[in-house]
């Protein structure tokens, strides 16, 4: 339990705008490890410490909470990340045959991150949009009822 | 027919702006309400018998009569709408949160005036960014408006009301994980008793309600309980949103009346299968549901009478198996999804599910043996309710346990075969 933290202002607004809600510190954990990651990307050990000791907590201790969600990023990811619903739905009506056209077409697997660092692929669970089955999200964005033409026309938009 | 939940929306259009919202009625069962003791809300809740919406079908009025009231309850009190909708298979409380934001920001103004509730958390999943958005210009305007902060229209009342996005975790939506969460804490269960209703979020009493449970409450209270019992074909009271998803001519969402037949969902609201796809059967309400078959079509779409069919209505949203679809596969799916979100904190699920997957995976690659199946059915009695701490697991097994029971040529062939039929 060292070091100052080192957030910039910009995440310290944001974190106590968080903290304002709850009556722990620690309750802002999440919300506060989602700050520093749209900032920073991904969660490495250094943005922990800083949110851990902003939130008076120990490192474990957050990173026990950090570590059980899907979309807390401990390792880097590339600049846009693509998440493919691989739950009952899209794979009745479609998973498999995207999922190998955007791995043949950036030529990575599933939870890889191309050369470039432009894409990462994840799978994620239900979108919750399986009436316009088979569906995916990149970054903020859902892309529904999908062949892997339209994936095609799509990943080209991303630079 | 009334539709409570979706009168406002329409679809491929932006949601009722707090104006158009009060325009058409909105906030008037808030002034309603306040009129009205919360007891009295609870009292005529319980009378509506509307049961929880989320999945497990619990009496909501019971729920909230546990809820300690009046001058010796410890402070603060929690309402915790859950919106972490993950069960796969599952889209209706995304509907009203982009469809009608006001109305689930207005509807959990009442839920949390009935228990005379401090804090009100919307606990809403992470990718739900739309909803995100639109909830927050609800809360906003909510607050401008007078309807939540201090003495709200001019009562007694006061409320806060917070959003809380999640990170992703299917266990964030179970309701003791979600106390958990709440707090910036793994979400693992906690052991009940003492129930959340009496220990919740930070020690204190909280109750946790459904999305589209809560959303029944303003007609109740505008209407009575016995116009919201009416609108259903059951003793269970109110609509349901009942979706369909899968190879159907129409997948979709509609609100129904509870308890309209599995047979004219199918037919009637989807279309029936696409060309070239024949009906082999489904999950009635989500992932955690039960197998159900063509002879299940004439059964009522309630929490009882589902039960009596072996399955569930858990979310009441129907996933629909082809006969192109292997349901190995299907089942394969399914318990990766389970086996990756278990919380690892009970052993009968943590060493289950990724046993059941790999079996799972193992026949239908082909490399599977008929004792396989022994093992697979064992496991469904192995991780039932009250074997686990939580329902996650018993909720795993329950598609395994139909499928065995439907489908079980289709495991046999894929190990009689060495590989898997459906793949060519
Ligand atoms: C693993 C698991 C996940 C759950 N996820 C949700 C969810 O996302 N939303 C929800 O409303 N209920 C969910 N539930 C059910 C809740 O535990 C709880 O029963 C419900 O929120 C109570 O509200 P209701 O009575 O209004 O349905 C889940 C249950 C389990 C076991
Ligand atoms: S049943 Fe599974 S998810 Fe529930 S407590 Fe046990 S390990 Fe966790
Ligand atoms: S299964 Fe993919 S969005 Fe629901």
């Amino acid at each position: 339990m060292s070091g100052a933290s080192m957030l910039t202002d910009e995440e310290k607004r944001e974190i106590d705008e968080e903290l304002a809600k709850y009556r722990t510190k620690r309750a802002a954990g999440p919300e506060a490890l989602k700050i520093v990651q749209k900032y920073r990307g991904w969660i490495s050990d250094e943005s922990l410490r800083d949110v851990a000791r902003y939130l008076e907590l120990s490192d474990e201790e957050l990173d026990s909470v950090a570590t059980c969600y899907n979309f807390i990023f401990r390792r880097p990811v590339g600049r846009h990340l693509i998440l493919l619903c691989d739950s009952v739905t899209c794979w009745v009506v479609g998973y498999e045959d995207l999922r190998a056209r955007i791995e043949q077409r950036l030529g990575i697997q599933m939870g890889q991150t191309t050369p470039d660092g432009r894409f990462t692929l994840l799978p994620a669970a239900c979108l919750g949009a399986c009436d316009r089955a088979p569906v995916m999200m990149i970054d903020e964005q859902l892309y529904v009822e999908l062949s892997p033409a339209k994936v095609d026309e799509i990943l080209d938009t991303y630079r | 027919m009334e539709k409570p939940l979706t009168q406002n929306i329409r679809p491929d259009r932006e949601p009722l702006d707090i104006r158009e919202y009060e325009q058409a009625g909105g906030y008037q069962a808030l002034r309603q309400a306040l009129q009205m003791s919360p007891l009295k809300i609870q009292e005529m809740v319980t009378d509506a018998y509307i049961r929880g919406r989320g999945g497990a079908g619990f009496p909501t009025g019971k729920k909230w009569s546990a809820v300690p009231m009046g001058d010796k309850a410890r402070r603060p009190k929690f309402f915790a709408i859950n919106a972490d909708e993950m069960e796969p298979g599952t889209f209706k409380d995304r509907l009203l949160m982009e469809g009608d934001p006001n109305l689930v920001v207005e509807s959990a103004i009442i839920a949390s005036y009935a228990i005379e509730a401090d804090v009100a958390y919307i606990f809403l999943r992470w990718a739900y960014k739309l909803a995100a958005q639109r909830l927050t210009k609800a809360i906003a305007q909510a607050y401008e408006k007078g309807y939540l902060g201090w003495n709200i229209l001019g009562s007694s009342y006061s409320l806060e009301m917070y959003l809380h996005t999640s990170a992703g975790r299917y266990m964030c939506g179970e309701e003791n994980g979600l106390l958990n969460a709440m707090e910036g804490k793994r979400p693992i269960p906690r052991t009940r008793p003492p129930h959340a209703v009496m220990v919740g979020i930070w020690g204190k009493p909280t109750a946790v309600n459904n999305v589209e449970t809560i959303a029944c409450v303003p007609y109740i209270v505008s209407h009575g309980s016995a116009a919201f019992k009416a609108l259903s074909h059951t003793e269970e009271g109110g609509t349901k949103l009942y979706g369909v998803s899968g190879r159907v001519k129409r997948p979709g969402i509609w609100e129904l009346p509870l308890g309209t037949t599995l047979g004219e969902i199918f037919h009637d609201y989807a279309g029936g299968m696409r060309d070239g796809y024949q009906f082999r059967g489904l999950l009635p309400g989500g992932a955690s549901t039960s197998f159900l078959v063509e002879k299940h079509f004439d059964a009522r779409m309630d929490f009882g009478s589902m039960d009596k069919t072996g399955s569930r209505l858990g979310t009441g949203t129907i996933i629909v198996l082809d006969d192109k679809t292997c349901p190995v596969g299907m089942v394969l799916n399914l318990e990766q999804f389970f086996a990756r979100e278990s919380c690892g904190w009970c052993t009968p699920c943590r060493e289950g599910l990724p046993w059941l997957r790999d079996m799972l995976d193992a026949i239908e690659r082909g490399a599977g043996i008929l004792e396989d199946l022994e093992i697979l059915q064992e496991h469904t009695w192995l991780l039932q309710l009250g074997h686990t701490f939580c329902a996650l697991a018993p909720g795993a097994v329950m598609p395994l346990d139909g499928a065995l029971k439907y489908f079980r040529e289709d495991f046999e062939n894929h190990i009689r075969q060495h590989r898997c039929p459906y793949r060519h």
